[in-house]
C-alpha cells in the first residue's frame, strides 16, 4: 500500500446502553482495494460501517477518509465526505413508496441536483448493468424477490458512481446462484468504478471470491487481517474455527442479540 | 431501590424526554425556512393528513353536534320551558371552543400519528432512514418537516369543518327531531358565536397538529428494534399524543379564556 489510505480506523470504539460492541478497530483499506470483514452475527459488523458512514457516532477512535479526520468534524464536512460513499445495505432498505426507478434515481435528484428526467436516465443505465430491464424500473420494491432487492440496492449504490462502496451481508439469504450472481455483479461494479470496496460476509465462498484481503472482527476488535490467499495458513484458532464453520472452538456463541 | 432515587431518576428522565422533544421540534421547524424543499413531500402529507382524515372528523363532529343538542334538551326541560335558544347557545360554543377542536385532535392522534409513528419506525426497522442520509438527504428535512407543517396547516382546516358539520348536527336534532324552528335556531347560533370562540379553536387546533405530528414522528423516528419497536412506537405516539392535547387544552383554554 502507497500513499495515503482510503479509509483508515484508528482505536474505534462504540458501546450501547455500557455494552461494549467495538473495542479498539484498526484498520487499513487502501485505494481501489476491496476489503472483507467477515465475523460471527451480532459482533459489531454493520456497526463498524455505520461509523464509517457518520450514521453512527463511535465513542473515541479515529475515522480517516481521504487522510481527512471525521470523527468531530463539521456537519458540512461531513455531508460532503458522505457523498464519497455508496452503501448497499442488509436488507437492501429500499423506500417502499418509491418505485424502482425513483429508488435509483434518488441520489441523484436529492444529493446531486439532477433533473428528474436526466437522473432517471442514468438510473436505467444502472439498472441494465445490475441486469434488471425497463420494465422493472416501473415496479415497487415489495414486488421484488429478495435477489430483485439486492440487485435494486445494487444500482442504487453505484447510481451516483461513489469512491467508496459498502456491501452488508449482499448475498444473505439468497439462494447460492443469486448469491453468485450479485457476487459476480459487486465485482465488475467495483472494477467498473474503479471504487474502494469493503464488504462484511459471513458467506466464505463469497469473501473469497470478492476480496483482496479479509479481516475477521472478534470481541470488538479485528483479530486476524491478511491477503485473502493466506486466510487458509492463518494459524490462528478463531479464524480456523470461522472459516470451517466448526461448532468447537474458541469462539463463544453469544447468547443474547443485545 | 430507594424510593427517593427512585422518583429522582423518573423526574430527570421526564425532563431529558422533554429536552429531546424540544430539539426535535425545533429542528423540524428549522428546516422548514432552509433549502433544500420538498413540496412534494408537503403536498402528499397536505392529502394524507388533511383530506384524508376528514371523514372520520366529519362524522365525530356531525355526532357530537347531534348529542350535545339532545342532552341540552333533556337537561334544560327540566326546569324551564322553552330552552331553544340555550340550545343552539350550547352547541355552537361547545363545538367551536372545546369538542370540535379537542375531539378532531384525539381522532386525528388515532389516526394519523399512528400511521406516522409506523411508518418511520419501520422505515428506521429496515434502515430506510439510514439509507436516506447515505443518499445525501437529511431525514429530517424529508421526513418530518413536511409532516410537521401539514399538521400545521390542515388540522385548523379540519376544524373549520368540524365547526360547521357539528353546527349542522345540532340543527338537525334541534329541528328535525325537537321540533324547533329553524330559522329562529340559525339565528340564535350567529348572535351568540363571536369572532374569538372561533379563532381560540382554530389556535388550539394548530397546536393539536403539531402535537401529534411531532410525536407521531419523534416515536417513528426512535423507534426501537424489531416489529415490537414499531408497536410500541405507534402505541406510545397515540398515547403520548392524546394526553398532551387534553394537557395543554385546559391550558390553553386558561389563557385564551382568562376572566
Ligand atoms: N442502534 C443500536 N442500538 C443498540 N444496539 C445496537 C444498535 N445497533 C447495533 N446494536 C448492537 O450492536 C451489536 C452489533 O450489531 P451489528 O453491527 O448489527 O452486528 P453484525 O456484526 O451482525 O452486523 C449487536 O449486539 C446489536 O444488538
Ligand atoms: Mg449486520
Amino acid at each position: 500500500m502507497t500513499g495515503t489510505p482510503k479509509i483508515r480506523l484508528r482505536g474505534l470504539t462504540k458501546a450501547f446502553g455500557g455494552k461494549p460492541v467495538l473495542n479498539g478497530v484498526d484498520l487499513d483499506v487502501g485505494k481501489g482495494e476491496s476489503v472483507v470483514i467477515i465475523g460471527g452475527s451480532g459482533t459489531g459488523k454493520s456497526v463498524t460501517l455505520k461509523c464509517i458512514l457518520g450514521l453512527l457516532e463511535p465513542d473515541s477512535g479515529s475515522i480517516e477518509v481521504d487522510g481527512q479526520q471525521l470523527v468531530g468534524a463539521s456537519a458540512d464536512a461531513l455531508r460532503r465526505a458522505r457523498a464519497k460513499f455508496g452503501m448497499l445495505f442488509q436488507g437492501a432498505a429500499l423506500f417502499d413508496s418509491l418505485s424502482v426507478i425513483d429508488n435509483v434515481a434518488f441520489g441523484l435528484v436529492q444529493g446531486h441536483g439532477q433533473s428528474q428526467a436526466a437522473a432517471r436516465r442514468i438510473a436505467l443505465d444502472k439498472l441494465a448493468s445490475v441486469g434488471l430491464d425497463k420494465s422493472v424500473g416501473e415496479l415497487f420494491p415489495s414486488e421484488l424477490s429478495g435477489g430483485m432487492q439486492k440487485r435494486v440496492g445494487l444500482a442504487r449504490a453505484i447510481a451516483t458512481e461513489p469512491d467508496i462502496i459498502f456491501f452488508d451481508e449482499p448475498t444473505t439469504g439468497l439462494d447460492p446462484i443469486m448469491a453468485d450472481i450479485i457476487n459476480d455483479l459487486i465485482m465488475k461494479c467495483v472494477r467498473d468504478l474503479g471504487a474502494t470496496a469493503v464488504s462484511i460476509t459471513h458467506d466464505m465462498v463469497s469473501a473469497r471470491k470478492i476480496s483482496d484481503r479479509i479481516a475477521m472482527l472478534y470481541g470488538g476488535k479485528l483479530i486476524w487481517t491478511g491477503p485473502t490467499a493466506q486466510i487458509d495458513g492463518s494459524g490462528n484458532d478463531y479464524v480456523e474455527q470461522f472459516i470451517h464453520g466448526r461448532a468447537e472452538g474458541p469462539i463463544k456463541m453469544q447468547l443474547r442479540a443485545s | 431501590m430507594n424510593p427517593l432515587a427512585y422518583t429522582g431518576r423518573g423526574v430527570i428522565d421526564l425532563f431529558a424526554v422533554i429536552g429531546r422533544l424540544s430539539v426535535f421540534t425545533a429542528q423540524a421547524f428549522s428546516h422548514a425556512f432552509r433549502p433544500p424543499f420538498y413540496p412534494r413531500m408537503v403536498r402528499r402529507q397536505l392529502w394524507e393528513v388533511g383530506y384524508r382524515s376528514l371523514p372520520v372528523v366529519g362524522l365525530t363532529a356531525l355526532f357530537t353536534g347531534m348529542v350535545l343538542a339532545l342532552q341540552s334538551y333533556t337537561g334544560f326541560s327540566r326546569f324551564s320551558a322553552g330552552g331553544e335558544s340555550a340550545i343552539a347557545t350550547i352547541v355552537v360554543l361547545s363545538i367551536t371552543r372545546e369538542l370540535g377542536p379537542v375531539l378532531a385532535g384525539l381522532m386525528i392522534a388515532g389516526r394519523v400519528g399512528a400511521s406516522m409513528a409506523a411508518e418511520l419506525g419501520t422505515m428506521r426497522v429496515t434502515e430506510q432512514i439510514d439509507a436516506l442520509a447515505t443518499l445525501s438527504t437529511n431525514p429530517y428535512k424529508y421526513l418530518i418537516t413536511p409532516r410537521v407543517v401539514a399538521g400545521l396547516i390542515t388540522v385548523p382546516l379540519l376544524v373549520v369543518v368540524a365547526d360547521i358539520i357539528g353546527v349542522m348536527g345540532g340543527y338537525f336534532i334541534a329541528v328535525g327531531v325537537l321540533g324547533f324552528n329553524g330559522s329562529l335556531y340559525i339565528r340564535n347560533t350567529l348572535g351568540t358565536l363571536e369572532t374569538h370562540d372561533v379563532l381560540s379553536g382554530l389556535l388550539k387546533a394548530a397546536v393539536f397538529g403539531v402535537i401529534v405530528t411531532v410525536l407521531g414522528c419523534y416515536h417513528g423516528f426512535n423507534s426501537g428494534r424489531g416489529a415490537q419497536g414499531v408497536g410500541s412506537a405507534t402505541t406510545n405516539a397515540v398515547v403520548s399524543a392524546s394526553i398532551l392535547i387534553l394537557l395543554s387544552n385546559y391550558f390553553l383554554t386558561q389563557v385564551l379564556f382568562a376572566p
